[in-house]
């Protein structure tokens, strides 16, 4: 529901990010450029993926900023881009901690509420 | 603490997201606390900094809640607000949310239902999103448990070459 004060991205941007990110094939290509940059070719071979298929997966987390190319013209590899999976993994992590944030302070809330009821029970007696 | 639930995230469909969460006390104080302007400003978003500086809520079918936070004395403000469309004391609550500064296109639907057993309360909050897309531009992917052994490899890398 409600993350609150996650840096400035955009939300925008963030959008993009996790539509990007919300495709198994695209979480993999992510973790194999995690370990270096790499062409179009050798990104398609772990998938049962036409070249095309891959092409268009590339070019959401290209237009996402997840990915970018490389200088090289002959291979065009390509490589990830740190920053705005860090800003989503950040973003992510924020919305986890506010839930778990929220609902210890209501455990702490409800055990005094019960308290005090048992209070007011004692006392009505 | 030994009261303290785990959260759980679930996708019951593919329009929403669901938290489930245990809290050790009877439907009827979860509810007042989830429904009554000066228990929610105890706990909801108050963290890190960020306190509720406004909390109105009008608890009847087609009245409205409002909520801000605000970090610090005078930092950043967040705020949404909302219609009530169902209000079934103290078992069930559906509203509309929607954010001052949208962080998701369009509005969202939230259900709470709230299931007392031998004491405990289990309350489930299910928010039904626009669309599939929508949905999953909030939550898939590195939220979801399990998902992501690769995704654990990456955020390594990341938090290591940062």
């Amino acid at each position: 529901m409600e993350p609150l004060g996650y840096g400035q991205t955009t939300p925008d941007r963030l959008g993009a990010t996790f539509a990007a990110l919300a495709d198994p094939t695209r979480r993999a290509i992510l973790a194999r450029l995690a370990s270096g940059e790499a062409s179009v070719t050798e990104l398609a071979e772990p998938f049962a993926m036409s070249q095309p298929a891959i092409s268009k997966h590339l070019k959401v987390l290209e237009r996402a900023g997840l990915i970018s190319r490389g200088r090289d013209a002959q291979r065009r590899p390509r490589r990830l881009e740190a920053v705005p999976l860090a800003e989503a993994t950040q973003w992510l992590e924020g919305y986890r901690r506010f839930w778990e944030g929220s609902f210890q302070r209501l455990d702490a809330l409800l055990d005094e509420l019960k308290t005090k009821e048992k209070k007011r029970g004692r006392t009505k007696r | 603490m030994n009261n303290t639930g785990t959260l759980k995230v679930t996708t019951p469909s593919e329009r929403e997201i669901a938290m489930t969460r245990v809290f050790n006390a009877p439907r009827r104080l979860v509810f007042d606390a989830w429904t009554k302007p000066e228990l929610l400003k105890r706990w909801l978003g108050v963290r890190g900094g960020w306190s509720m500086v406004v909390c109105e809520v009008d608890l009847k079918v087609g009245g409205t809640y409002r909520f801000v936070w605000r970090k610090g004395p005078d930092g950043p403000e967040m705020g949404m607000g909302g219609v009530y469309r169902e209000v079934v004391p103290p078992e069930r609550l559906v509203a509309t949310e929607s954010f001052d500064d949208p962080w998701y296109p369009g509005e969202a639907l939230d259900t709470t239902v709230l299931v007392e057993q031998g004491g405990k309360t289990t309350v489930t909050t299910t928010v039904l999103y626009a669309s599939q897309e929508v949905r999953d531009a909030v939550l898939k992917s590195p939220m979801e448990r399990g998902v992501a052994e690769s995704y654990d490899k990456l955020a390594e890398l990341l938090a290591s070459s940062a």
